[in-house]
């Protein structure tokens, strides 16, 4: 009864979907005015359903349905209850609708708050949130029906791969999913702006906080998703250039660029097509990201069910979205009028510095991912990987990171480079300094650390530059996010450049009592026993490690074996210090009795993750500033209108 | 006025000048990461294959094939393994130090990243069948390609 009231409901989302692109465009005609009230009752009402809808498979997945083909193909009873509701998403069908979902409620939401955008630019980007709703409605309901029925119910379900049963699957895909589609809204306040003809600084206003709140979750996401692979996978790496990874940093890359550029505009009026552009482009990401994922193209444990229909159909819905979103810019771009211009020394030219660096790296990224597809085309079998990424776009990222420590300083339109000379000769100088220093004292060290290290140090004090002057309490809270989140870029990038330089490994077969050292830290294999969870057991080693020769700590790392679906998995252990983290994974029994273990000492390794948050949390303090800034606007609007209107009656 | 007052861009040409250097730039990565992707990107070879056409020392390329019955050696240090990858008409011998993946076993198939030291092709990381569902798609190709004859010979 659930699954078909679910996907009852998902249908009538999907007809109110194509009301409310009607409705939205004839009321963009002087005859269809009439029509204009319904759009936003639409929006919101479609919104609501989806939810229902999507409630009614959590619903399925918590009671084990096994009539629910979806539920039987990737479910268990014995699984424990988070894994039963985080396994809603932990699929093909049920992902898409939580896609959908997040696209419906976010237009429902636009909906019922915006106020601040021209009522028919509103009305266009309703419209369009529809007809790119209605694509993905098609999809699901086409090709990816998540509740259809089994003819006879399964005895028991086959479960979720062991990889992804992990507290990570609760938050990652949602957050990162929020981050992808909430760039839906940004895509569709583009297309709205674009056929109003109405970019301006009121619709980079309304369109900001929107980007920043989907930039937030893509930011939170990636970071997440970068922690959960360092200590699931057993490789003690945190980034593999792998494509599905490539797919969620392209959309980061390009919602940061749309970010800085939006408030070009809303601020000064300035690169007003560029910001349209942009804001094509980051949701055209997202669904690049989405088909490189989701068409089996790849294979990955992302990937799930491999379905060359499905493939298709994503590559058409990109097709129709992105090429007539660009079309639609093409034809529109020279209808923008120019902004107001600025100097070549100006706030405004480090952004536009900012945004072509990002767009560099956005396509070197672009390129190396898709390269493997397309010599495969040819016959020859690649793989792209660090030796490509890491310099190529180091070239792109090192010079954006010196522009970012001189651009918040600058004036908006026009400056003087000697005001500012004596301000950023401090981070120049610290960071030569600091680079001195890494040359000398770790003579062995590669380029990119050391440059990493010296730029990261520079960046890290000169974030905080623009509070100087300042009266602190008084400094808007949109100041102190950018504070923060360039502070975070720095602090992200001195842990990934410790990490990559400092690290320390350690591969020995050891018997029971045996002792090993890796950096500072000396361990002693205590034993082997082995240990049973919900699913799984497991065999478990204690490992007493002491950090220069301190008081020691025990580390319990496992090798799983799961029954639901078989698989096996280890399950790393890690010892957090300040200054660094001890990793430890248990490997296999030799033919002599020997264990196989591997340890890391990996020196500032935690500041990346804690960067990639610090990130989030200065978008978060950037978008409650921007939201109740424009709260108070408005408050003060209506009292000057309605104090307008209570003289007009006095008169 | 303003003309005066941002160093004295014409109107018309900021945009121009703009779209310029974001054009120069974009062209700019797109040939460096031609060049760059020309010399990094790591090539997928079978035993036959490399036998027949040898890539250079030290570059990084993939080696596919079957993990032969009986060639599996565990060395002194019990983490470091050699194994002879075969394809039915050619024996490449593989060298890795580290932990196995769960089904790496003989007679089955492996993906091995890492690069020709000599004769032999030292690894730096094993890709094996990780169950029924989760196959390393160049495994899958593999298995496409060569088919049956690699299984049918190393059974």
């Amino acid at each position: 009864m659930i699954a078909e009231l679910g996907l009852a409901v998902l249908w009538m989302a999907a007809a109110l979907a194509v009301l409310q692109l009607f409705a939205g465009f004839s009321a963009l005609r002087p005859s269809g005015k009439a029509l204009a009230g319904v759009v936003r009752p639409l929006a919101v009402m479609q919104g609501a359903l989806v939810a229902v809808s999507f409630f009614c498979l959590i619903d399925l997945f918590l009671e084990t349905d096994l009539s629910v083909k979806l539920v039987a193909e990737n479910s268990h009873s014995m699984k424990p209850f988070i894994f039963k509701l985080a396994g809603t998403w932990g699929n093909h069908e049920g992902s898409m609708l939580l896609w959908v979902t997040i696209m419906a409620v976010s237009g429902g939401v636009v909906a019922l708050v915006e106020k601040r955008l021209r009522e028919d630019t509103l009305l266009a980007t309703l419209a369009g949130q529809a007809f790119v709703s209605l694509g993905f409605y098609a999809f699901l309901l086409l090709s990816s029906n998540p509740f259809e029925r089994l003819p006879e119910p399964a005895p028991e379900g086959a479960g979720l791969n062991p990889l992804l049963q992990d507290i990570g699957l609760a938050f990652h895909p949602p957050t990162l999913y929020v981050g992808y589609v909430g760039l839906s809204v940004a895509f569709s306040f583009a297309i709205g702006a674009l056929i109003t003809r109405d970019v301006g600084p009121a619709f980079a206003r309304a369109m900001r906080p929107w980007v920043l709140g989907a930039w937030i979750f893509l930011t939170v996401g990636i970071t997440a998703g970068s922690y959960w692979a360092y200590y699931t996978l057993g490789w003690g790496g945190w980034w593999f250039w792998d494509p599905v990874e490539n797919a969620s940093l392209m959309p980061w890359l390009a919602a940061t660029a749309l970010l800085h550029s939006a408030s070009v505009l809303a601020s000064r009026n300035a690169l007003r097509a560029w910001t349209v552009m942009l804001g094509v482009i980051a949701f055209s990401m997202s669904m690049v990201g989405t088909f490189l994922v989701r068409s089996g193209i790849l294979t990955s444990v992302h990937a799930f069910a491999v379905d060359p229909e499905r493939g298709s159909f994503i590559l058409a819905l990109l097709a129709i979205y992105i090429g007539g979103a660009l079309a639609l810019f093409g034809i529109r771009a020279s209808t923008v009028t120019e902004g107001e211009r600025f100097s070549v020394f100006s706030r405004e030219s480090s952004l536009v510095f900012n945004n072509v660096m990002l767009c560099g790296i956005l396509g070197i990224v672009l390129l190396g991912t898709l390269y493997p597809l397309l010599t495969e085309a040819f016959g020859a079998k690649v793989s792209v990987g660090p030796p490509y990424f890491n310099p190529v776009s180091a070239i792109f990222a090192i010079p954006m990171m010196m522009v970012m420590t001189v651009g918040p300083l600058l004036r908006w339109r026009k400056d003087k480079p000697g005001r500012i000379t004596a301000t950023v000769a401090v981070p120049a100088l610290l960071a030569a300094l600091v680079l001195l220093a890494v040359a000398i004292m770790a003579p062995g060290i590669r380029v990119l650390p050391m440059l990493g290290i010296a730029v990261g140090i520079g960046l890290a004090v000169a974030s905080w530059f623009p509070l100087r002057g300042r009266n602190l309490r008084r400094t808007p809270l949109s100041v102190y996010g950018m504070v923060f989140g360039h502070f975070g870029i720095a602090v992200a990038l001195l842990g990934a450049a410790a990490e990559s330089a400092f690290s320390t490994e350690r591969l020995a077969a050891m018997n029971v009592g045996d002792t090993q050292a890796v950096g500072p830290i000396s361990l002693k294999l205590e034993n082997i026993e082995p240990v049973a969870g919900p699913n799984w057991t497991a065999l478990e080693a204690t490992v007493s490690a002491s950090y220069k020769g301190g008081t020691p700590v025990t580390l319990h790392p496992q090798a799983r074996t799961f029954t639901s679906p078989p698989g096996e998995r280890t399950e790393s252990a890690l010892h957090t210090r300040w200054n660094g983290q001890l990793y430890a994974v248990l490997g296999n029994e030799g033919e002599d009795g020997r264990w196989q273990m591997r340890f890391w000492w990996k020196p500032f390794v935690p500041l990346l993750w804690l960067g990639g948050l610090l990130v989030a949390f200065g978008g978060l303090l950037a978008l409650i500033g921007r939201v109740v800034h424009d709260i108070k606007r408005l408050r003060a609007e209506d009292k000057i209108a309605y104090r307008k209107s209570q003289q007009e009656q006095l008169k | 006025m303003s003309t005066n007052s941002t160093g004295g861009i014409k109107p018309k040409h900021q945009r121009l000048v703009l779209l310029v250097i974001a054009l120069v730039a974009l062209v700019g990565a797109g040939l460096l990461a031609a060049y760059a992707l020309s010399n990094q990107a790591s090539y997928f070879y079978v035993p036959s294959d490399l036998v027949k056409d040898k890539p250079e020392q030290g570059r990084a390329i993939r080696l596919g094939g079957m993990v032969e019955k009986g060639s599996l050696k565990t060395r002194a240090d019990g983490v470091t393994i050699d194994f002879i990858v075969g394809d039915g008409k050619a024996r490449v011998p593989v060298r890795y130090t580290g932990i196995t993946p769960d089904l790496f076993v003989e007679g089955s198939g492996v993906v091995a990243e890492g690069r020709m030291e000599g004769e032999t092709f030292v690894a730096d990381n094993l890709l094996a069948k990780h169950d029924e569902k989760y196959v390393p798609r160049q495994m899958g190709d593999m298995t496409a390609a060569q088919a049956k004859e690699v299984v049918a010979e190393t059974k």
